[in-house]
This record gives structure tokens, sequence and C-alpha cells, in this order.
């Protein structure tokens, strides 16, 4: 074992990365999008003997991951994922970035194209303290889930619970599972689903795929 | 030292068929008894086998010594680290400066151009030589790192996994124009005698030393430059109004081409500068170079550095999304560094944390005893 640098990615893994560890089946091939200093990688090597690669915008995520023997190149999910083959992983996973890309509509249609599912987790912009606080008070919300003022956040693509799934639903890609979270990235069971997931879930997580027939790989593939 | 192509010759990228022909190499650490733990190391255009301990030539500490010795992260306590001498080089292995069976003379000129596959052809039987059949890793810096790659591509089955420093899927018009001007230097110095100054008994000293001279800047970076010398006066305090080195980098760069031309010879170094330039994987795989890595069972944990002019990060993420395109297993890292493209040569505890990382994973899904 090595003296690694701060970040190990270790025990502590955030409860919603261990949501999404759930959704994948044991054995799959993973590309983890956005991954950090790579703890959802490892977690999934660990609990469920994945083959994972990670991309990491960050330098210093990049490094922390190799230097722990993850598989993760330095990258950028709007350039770099034409790069990859169609249906070269079982699964690409993108967790907490969507809205921070410059292009989220051309990313999810890739991670389709790349992954035969995808699973993606998305800060609820339709919360209802957001709503509130934009609707009430006319300001930009900063709420603990959204703790930045508008002119130091890396998110430039809000969205909700409700526009995420028409946006999948243009795309042809079908939800397969969708769960509600809360701040700390716990379920919210009542919430689930239901009709009221856009007001009140804090977070998203949805496993997405691609129903057969409808798998035309995207321009850009190969 | 070994005798290699003694029944069967090696056929060069040019058709010319070398053999028996020597390579002298050195290895450190101990074989295991499943022959698992190799870790072949491939120098640059200017190395030799001499990767840590000190060089008996030239009694200096060897060039990767950072990277290899007990504890270091080519762990000779755990790792067979095997490294030779390039095919076409001067320290030991065949080349341009040995005797000619057929003349009973220096090959000089007469000796066939060589490729950097014919240089990891010329590995691979050294290694059959030995008895090894499967690398654990194959790692090497600029030059070295081109053969790296090429280890992968010629013999994948070979190859656990790769760490190919500062390098790049071909040699860019910059690249090869700098070479071009050390060539020309050589070849204009009087003294190299069309390439047969051994029988002059003369050694092209100018020609070879601006030569490296050229070379050795852009190994640095403009800021190691600057930090090094900046515009410090060589033993005056006042410009000497003349061509002498008044500049401490001017001093510096003749005593680099100086001490050079006593260890390296000038005909290797054309060969070897053609080697590089002639290293192109993108079009030996007619342009895309992802057919190069298709099916690749190695894992590749690819490294540049934010100060390398030479073999730019750029360059290096060609053969990252090269490799991503066939779905190879791969990491990349750029290491912050503003030395230039010799940090692969020097104490980057960043670089050395990243490959005990990629070792310590390439360990993990590696079939042979673990080493």
């Amino acid at each position: 074992m090595t003296s690694g640098p701060n970040s190990t990615p270790s025990g502590d893994i955030r409860i919603d990365l261990l949501l999404i560890a759930d959704l994948i089946e044991p054995g799959s091939r993973v590309l983890d999008v956005g991954c950090g200093d790579g703890s959802l990688l490892h977690h999934l090597a660990q609990t469920k003997k994945a083959d994972g690669r990670g991309i990491e915008l960050s330098q210093a995520g990049v490094n922390a991951c190799v230097a722990h023997g993850l598989s993760v190149v330095q990258g950028d999910a709007d350039k770099d994922l034409a790069n990859y083959p169609t249906a070269s992983f079982d699964y690409a996973v993108l967790s907490q970035t969507l809205q921070q890309v410059r292009h989220p509509r051309d990313v999810l249609t890739e991670l389709l194209r790349i992954g035969r599912m995808a699973v993606i987790s998305i800060p609820n912009f339709g919360h209802w303290k957001v709503r509130l606080i934009l609707g009430l008070f006319g300001r930009m919300p900063v709420t603990e889930a959204l703790n930045r003022p508008w002119y130091d956040t890396p998110n430039s693509h809000f969205c909700t619970i409700k526009d995420f799934a028409i946006l999948c639903a243009e795309l042809g890609i079908r939800i397969d599972r969708h769960i509600s979270i809360d701040k700390q990235g716990r379920r919210m069971p009542i919430v689930s689903d239901g009709p009221f997931a856009n007001l009140f879930s804090e977070q998203g997580v949805f496993l997405l795929s691609r129903p057969t027939g409808n798998s035309s790989p995207a321009p850009g593939a190969g | 030292m070994a005798v290699l192509g003694t029944e069967k010759p090696l056929v060069l990228d040019c058709g010319v068929e070398l053999g028996p022909f020597t390579v002298a190499y050195e290895t450190y650490g101990t074989l295991n008894e499943g022959r698992s733990n190799v870790i072949l190391t491939c120098h640059a255009l200017t190395g030799d086998q001499f990767v840590t301990g000190t060089n008996p030539i030239s009694g200096k500490p060897g060039w990767w010594r950072l990277m290899v010795g007990p504890g270091q992260p080519f762990d000779t306590d755990r790792y067979f680290v095997v490294c030779a001498n390039v095919l076409g080089g001067c320290m030991g292995t065949t080349g341009p400066k040995s005797i000619d069976p057929k003349t009973g003379k220096p090959y000089g000129l007469s000796f066939p151009v060589i490729t950097i596959k014919d240089m990891v052809q010329a590995q691979a039987m050294l290694l059959d030589y030995l008895g090894i059949q499967k690398i654990f890793c194959v790692s090497g810096g600029s030059m070295g790192g081109m053969q790296a790659l090429q280890w992968t591509v010629t013999y994948p089955e070979r190859v656990h996994s790769a760490i190919p420093l500062g390098s790049a899927a071909h040699h860019t018009a910059q690249n090869i124009a700098l070479h071009e001007v050390g060539r020309q230097a050589i070849m204009g110095d009087p003294d190299w005698h069309g390439g047969d100054y051994m029988s002059h008994n003369t050694i092209p000293r100018a020609g070879l030393s601006v030569a490296r001279m050229a070379a050795h800047i852009s190994y640095l970076s403009e800021a190691a430059m600057h930090r090094k010398f900046g515009r410090q006066l060589q033993d005056r305090d006042t410009l000497s109004y003349g061509f002498g080195a008044d500049f401490q980098v001017e001093s510096y760069l003749r005593h680099q081409g100086s001490i050079f031309v006593e260890r390296f010879d000038a005909n290797s170094y054309l060969y070897l500068t053609r080697a590089m330039d002639y290293f192109d994987l993108i079009s030996e795989f007619q342009g895309v170079l992802g057919d190069a890595f298709r099916q690749s069972p190695t894992r590749f944990c690819i490294i540049s550095f934010t100060g390398d002019w030479l073999f730019p990060t750029s360059e290096n993420r060609v053969i990252v999304h090269a490799l991503n395109a066939a779905a190879a297993n791969v990491s990349f890292v750029e290491i912050e560094s503003d030395k230039g493209h010799d940090a692969f040569l020097l104490d980057e505890p960043e670089m050395f944390e990243t490959i005990r990382g990629f070792l310590k994973g390439a360990a993990e899904h590696w079939s042979g005893n673990t080493p």
C-alpha cells in the first residue's frame, strides 16, 4: 500500500454514490464521467468486482485516482466522450455533473451511446425551497444543496426533475428507475418517483436505457 | 552481453537481415521463480543500459536512479528490472561503430537504418534469450516511451502494462526539424569524413557538440533555463564585446556539448535520431491510431508534463484518445512541472506516486505470481 494523497477513496463514500452503486449489476464495465477522487470506482471494484474506468476534469482528482490503482484519464465530458466506442460499457455514470457541462443534451446522448445504460444524478431546481426563494424573494436560490452564489458556481445548466424527464423523452431515452434523495443523499421513500418528486426531492437519481430498436449511434460515434 | 540472431537473423524494417549481433544489457533485482516480475526499461536517445547504480563507463549515477532501486517505484527488491542498450547505440550493442564482420572495419554509414520497431524486436530477442516470456511492465521516457508504445503494438500479448512518459505516437515536424539541425551540424563537420572518421582517427567534435547543445535546449523549459541562468554572466562582471561565453547559459551549453562528445558516437547520434523521426504509429495504421490498440490486453499509464514542449501533453493526449477509442485500459496523468522534457528523469514526487499506484493496480490484475 502506498502512502497516498489526502483524498483516499476509502470507506467514507458519499451516500448518493452508494445509491448509484446499488443500481449497478456486479461484474459490469463502468465508465464514471467526472469521477472525482475515484470513490465510486473504488467502491464498485471492491464490492461489485466492476471493471471501472474514469474521466475527470481536475488534474488533482485524476492523479489521486491513478495513484490508487484506478484507471482514470484527465478529460472533459463535453469534448472527450466522442472518442469512446459505442456500447463499450455496461454503464456510464454521471454524478452531479450534468448541470456543469456545456452541452448537457449532447453529453446525455453520448452517455447512452457509450453505455448500454446510464446512471445520472442531478440536483433538482424544482425543489420547493428553490421555488420559494426565487418566486417569493426574487433571488437566485442558495440552499444547502445548492450552496454557492450565482457568480461563483460551476453549475451552468440547472433543470428540474420534470425538465430532465422531458429531455429524456425527447431523446428517446427510457427512465428505468427514478429515486428521490434529500440533500444528504438519503432516499426519500415517501416522495419516491411519485407526482411530488419534482417539488420535494432535492436530488434525483436516474437509471436510464435506450429501448432496443432505438439504439442508432449518435453522430460522432466511433 | 548477449549475442543474438545467430540462427535466425533479425529482419529490419529497411529489409536488411542483421545477425549475429550483440546486445549489451543490465539487470537489477532478482528474477522470481515464475519469471513474472520483469520490468523492462527503455532508454532515451542518449541513454544507456546503466539505469541505476554507478555507470561504469562515465562514473556517474545511473540515469533513472530515482525510479529504479530498492524502495523506488520500480522496486528492485520486488521487480527484476532489465535495460538494454538500443540497436544502433554505442554502449556495447551493435551499432555503426561496431566492426562489420564482412569487412573487418567499423560499419559507419554502411550500418542499416534502424527503426524503433527494430530496437523493440532486438529487445524481444534478448528476453527470449533470458527465458522471459511476459513482462509485467515496460516503461521509458521520450524515445524510451516510443519503444514502450511499440512493444504494446508489436507484442501485445507479452506486455501486461506499459508506462510511456513524455512520449508521442509520432515525431512531429518540429521534432524532426530539431533533429535535422543536429545531424547537419555533425555531417557538416570536416572531421566527420562522410561517417568514416574512425579510420581517419578523428571525431566530429564541433558538430556533435553543437547537435547536443541544440538538443539540450529542447529538453529544458524556458522557465527552468531562466531559473538556472537568467542573464547572468560567466566569470566576468561586464560584457566582453566579443564572442566568448559571456553568459552562463552559453558556458553551460558549451560544457554539455564538450562532455557529450567524449561519451557518445556521432554516427550513433545520426542513426538514433533518424529512428525517432521515422517513428509513426499513426501512419503505420493508416491514420487510425486506435487500430494499433484494438483488443489490447495491456494496461496503459500515459504520463506527460506541463513544461514539456518537445513532447507536449497534446501529443500524449492523441495516444490517450486512440486508446479510449480502442476501449483499452488507460490512465492518463499530466504532471505539473516546469522542468521541460527532462522532467521524467527528475525528482517529480507526483510522477512517482502515480507510478506506484498504477503498478499496484496492475499487480491486482496480473495472473503471474504477484510481484
